[in-house]
């Protein structure tokens, strides 16, 4: 933009420049500004101290220091002079930066890991998990009543076994009998020499208690004791065998060595997997699944092509539909504008979801309000025919998306200057001519971003394949689970989240490519645009 | 510069924001609800908000006898797995959850639950429930109720059950209403509601190997069984009786029997006070076979589990195996929720009750829902070709495919 016309002299300022300078003045300065401001910082500051206050308390250095430098950039941009684009923009990048910078960054870092079903936590959480699961009654064994002793801090185990016999064994020591056992309703209650644990004592020493393990006899095959509850203990042989310093785990049973070779968990030789595993970072391997693993890549091509079919054809419409209105209703002559301008947005009103729903029932085929009421009872396969269904999920978002752009392009039209039409007008220009070379090129001006914004909305628009057809009607003869209706982000929820498999890294993968597709066809549309701005000048 | 209020309200607002959501990032921030902080004899216990009331009095009196206090979260069921399995390992998830047995596959192979040792009181147990709840030979669930499906029938239009599928069928006519037999299906089929059908023709999903468990390398659908009963279903979908409809939904099957309009509807017990309230004469009956071999439901096992994380491990044991394992307990949460108890005892006391008497003897016949991955590959085929058959799809070829589809899935 030119800038000359604002460019003056400050040396001799016009009495209307004086005057607004004046306006500005008593607006910016002023005791009672100052005040509000100090006091506003003043709350943002102790809620931040609260907030240190808690992560102080909690030791999280790293969350600790961004809070602390947060609260003083802001306070140092606040009170210091000047730096006027600083204080309008600072909100806006903490929000970018927490709501979408943060978002984006954590999901492409799960993409490059193998975070899902069986690989759920960390290396040492998945060896405790497996020892704990492979600790095996031994068959046929009875249950033994135990009281926890200490002594000198030592736990030991006062074992009353099914006979009434009574011994004592700690960690260490394999239990061995003692005669002289405190004995109150046939089990051993006290040991001479030692403290008995109440039930709180116990509670107390849960992780010891937990660990303890007494070895039944010195033959380590015979098990162990253990308690799990403080007052009965069973004998436990481990089928697992962990040996920290080759990091490898050993089947008792068979003998089978599965090592740490580097892929989330312990791999035997013939590369059976045990699980759990852990989570490791796994390179690109989640963005190469998702061009070579059958299931994904052959319906991936044919879903990639609806879905775009699906986002374009909805924004044609939707804005089309929207646009014709506006210009009805923008039309004087037309009489109870307001009424029909309130219908037209209630759809808008709606939660888009819940109109889904209500869709979804009305189109079905037996049962549907469409066939039984509007139709007479036909049976028209509205959702479950391939073709059908695609042209009723267009014609649901073009019922749910025409009040948006209804209402951006009434607020569109009633900008463009009245005189340009009449100038026009008075030029000769017919209606036609009128609306395609001034009023439309004027309003795709404003209304392109929204329909770029529109574009990468619908592309990603879950909500309305989810609830209306489930992105069926699936093809049973069809080897994947995607159906006609299936989009790129409802195709990537069922390859990552059908039964009991969770992929949370290929779905974040997905998001990923889904991001750059929208982000780039964005990018394009936008250059585009810019072509129209050139009226502006 | 009056603007600059205006930002910094907004800067407040959102350093507010911050702070809170950073605060809140921190696994160990003031307002968790994990054991780790808390005093060592506080349990965490996640529980389905349906069943919260019941569970408040039975946690009252453990805590009045052993002091250690139960802290009950009320959680949404259908977010209860995913959020137990994303919180467990980072030490924030509870002591203890509430969960369904078919569950197992996924929280013991992401690590996240802890083997339960029953000892002797797992005799106490209906077979069903303990078998439901191993995994790999490790009981991992403390059971508390189990839930199969049973023929409801309206006893005024229809006195007398039904002996088998035909049979029920001419009576369900006779009675004159729009629907004679109802079961829920949808447009990608519903299994688990012809599953008893299924299993009536022989064609168990998978077989089970020595130690009673199912074995994903054994895969029994495509059997000769299986094809028998994809013929049937085929004879009695679109192109033949029309029994079975892809269009009849759970809400449309509900409407019809609560109505009046259907004699028969093969449901769980979570529909009953549906046809209750609405003044249907209930009786429960047995699933009529339509072939040799009895129609086993599923059965599915609701229970406790333990976290692989919880500190508490010596409370949350003693809490399930000692307290939520007696007559008292199991009894009182069968009165709020009317669901067949796991223990013995609770359950031969709750069969005073026709209509949890109905359900307990189907599913003496229950088969425990395979908890195993694979079974996840065989719900994503299962239903699909049921839903082409019952609607007019070659039966033998579409069931072979979902043979072939399955095993291909497994691997």
């Amino acid at each position: 933009m030119r800038t000359s016309d604002t460019d003056v002299s400050p040396t001799r300022p016009s009495k209307k420049q004086h005057r607004a300078a004046m306006i500005a003045e008593a607006a910016s300065g002023g005791l009672r500004a100052i005040l509000v401001k100090i006091a506003l910082l003043g709350i943002v500051d102790a809620i931040a101290v609260y907030g240190l206050l808690i992560l102080f308390l909690h030791q999280q250095w790293l969350v600790f220091a961004l809070v602390a430098a947060v609260t003083a950039v802001v306070n140092w941009i606040y009170f210091t002079p000047g730096k006027l684009p600083a204080k309008y923009l600072t909100p806006g990048v903490i929000f970018l930066v927490v709501f979408q910078i943060f978002v984006v960054g954590y999901t492409a870092y799960i993409g490059f890991t193998n975070y899902s079903t069986g690989h759920n936590s960390d290396k040492a959480q998945a060896i405790s998990a497996l020892m704990s699961s492979a600790q095996e009654r031994v068959p046929d064994s009875p249950a033994y009543a135990v009281t926890v002793l200490d002594q000198f801090g030592t736990l030991s185990l006062l074992v009353t076994d099914p006979n009434g016999k009574v011994s004592i064994g700690s960690a260490d020591t394999p239990l061995t009998p003692v005669s002289n056992a405190e004995i109150q309703g046939g089990e051993a209650v006290g040991l001479g020499g030692y403290t008995t644990l109440s039930f709180q004592d116990i509670l107390a020493r849960t992780t010891e208690i937990t660990a303890l393990t007494v070895p039944f006899s010195d033959d380590p095959n015979d098990g162990a004791l253990r308690t799990n509850d403080g007052s009965n203990a069973y004998i436990y042989l481990s089928s697992l065998v962990y040996d920290e310093q080759a990091d490898t785990m050993t089947d008792a049973r068979s003998g089978t060595v599965y090592s740490d070779t580097g892929d989330g968990a312990f791999v035997a030789a013939s590369g059976e997997e045990m699980l759990p595993g852990w989570r490791i970072n796994v390179g690109f391997d989640n963005f190469a699944r998702a061009f070579t693993e059958e299931g994904i890549r052959t319906p991936l091509i044919g879903v990639t092509l609806w879905t775009i079919t699906f986002a374009a054809l909805s924004v044609a419409t939707t804005f089309f539909l929207g646009l014709f209105l506006a210009i009805v209703f923008n039309d004087m002559r037309m009489k109870g504008r307001k009424f029909y301008r309130v219908a037209m947005i209630l759809p808008y009103a709606f939660p888009a979801f819940l109109s889904a729903l209500v869709w979804a029932g009305m189109l079905s085929e037996s049962f549907g309000f469409v066939n039984q009421v509007l139709l007479g009872g036909a049976q028209i396969p509205w959702l479950t025919n391939e073709w059908l269904a695609k042209i009723s999920i267009l014609v649901v978002n073009l019922w749910l998306g025409f009040p948006y752009m209804f209402l951006v392009c009434t607020g569109a039209l009633q900008s463009i200057p009245a005189e340009l039409e009449e100038a026009a007008t008075v030029d000769g220009a017919r209606p036609w001519a009128v609306f395609r070379l001034i009023k439309l090129p004027l309003l795709l001006v404003s209304v392109a971003p929204l329909l770029i914004a529109s574009f990468a909305f619908n592309f990603n628009n879950f909500n309305l394949i989810y609830m209306l057809t489930g992105g069926g009607p699936r093809d049973a003869s069809a080897d994947v689970n995607v159906g006609a209706t299936d989009i790129l982000i409802s195709m990537v929820y069922k390859v990552a989240f059908t039964g009991q498999a969770r992929d949370y890294g290929l779905a974040s993968a997905f998001s990923i490519i889904i991001f750059v597709l929208v982000a780039v066809i964005s990018v394009i549309a936008f250059r585009k645009t810019k072509a129209l701005e050139e009226l502006n000048r | 510069m009056t603007v600059n209020t205006k930002n910094l309200l907004r800067a407040g607002a959102l350093v507010c924001v911050a702070t809170l959501a950073l605060a809140g990032c921190s696994p160990s921030s003031s307002d968790d609800t994990s054991g780790d902080t808390a005093p060592a004899n506080t349990l965490t216990v996640w529980v389905d908000a349906e069943r919260l009331p019941a569970l408040q009095p039975a946690t009252a009196a453990y805590t009045e006898k052993t002091g250690v206090k139960v802290d009950l979260v009320s959680k949404d069921n259908a977010t209860l797995k995913d959020d137990f399995i994303q919180q467990v390992p980072t030490g924030k998830g509870p002591d203890i959850t509430m969960g369904a047995h078919d569950w197992l596959g996924e929280l013991v192979t992401n690590g996240v639950v802890s083997p339960i040792e029953l000892g002797d009181a797992a005799n106490d147990f209906l077979d069903v429930a303990i078998t439901a709840s191993t995994y790999n030979g490790q009981v991992y669930e403390l059971p508390y109720a189990v839930e199969n499906l049973a023929m409801l029938r309206n006893a005024d239009l229809v006195p007398e059950a039904a002996t088998s599928f035909d049979d029920m069928i001419a009576r369900g006519t006779a009675a004159g209403v729009t629907y004679p037999f109802l079961v829920e299906q949808g447009v990608d089929g519903n299994p688990y509601h012809l599953y008893p059908f299924e299993t009536s023709f022989g064609a168990p999903v998978f077989g089970t190997d020595a130690s009673g468990g199912y074995d994903a390398t054994q895969l029994e659908i495509g059997n000769a069984g299986g094809e028998a009963f994809a013929s049937w279903l085929g004879s009695q979908g679109k192109n033949g009786t029309g029994v079975f409809n892809t269009e009849i939904t759970g809400d449309v099957a509900k409407t019809a029997f609560t109505s009046g309009d259907a004699a028969f509807w093969l449901t769980g017990p979570w529909n009953v006070s549906a046809a209750l309230d609405a003044g249907i004469n209930l009786a429960v009956d047995p699933i009529p076979a339509p072939s040799t071999n009895a129609a086993a439901p599923f059965a599915g096992v609701k229970g406790f589990f333990i976290s692989e994380q919880s500190k508490n491990k010596v409370a949350a044991n003693d809490f399930l195996v000692n307290y939520m394992a007696t007559e008292d307990v199991q009894t009182a949460l069968f009165e709020s929720g009317k669901v067949l108890p796991a223990l013995k005892a609770s359950a031969e006391a709750a069969s005073s009750d026709p209509v949890v008497a109905g359900f307990a003897a189907v599913g003496a016949e229950a088969v425990p829902m395979p908890a195993i991955p694979a079974m996840g590959q065989v719900w994503q085929f299962w239903g699909i070709a049921q839903a082409a058959i019952i609607n007019g799809e070659d039966p033998t070829a579409t069931w072979q495919k979902l043979a072939a589809d399955v095993q291909g899935a497994i691997g």
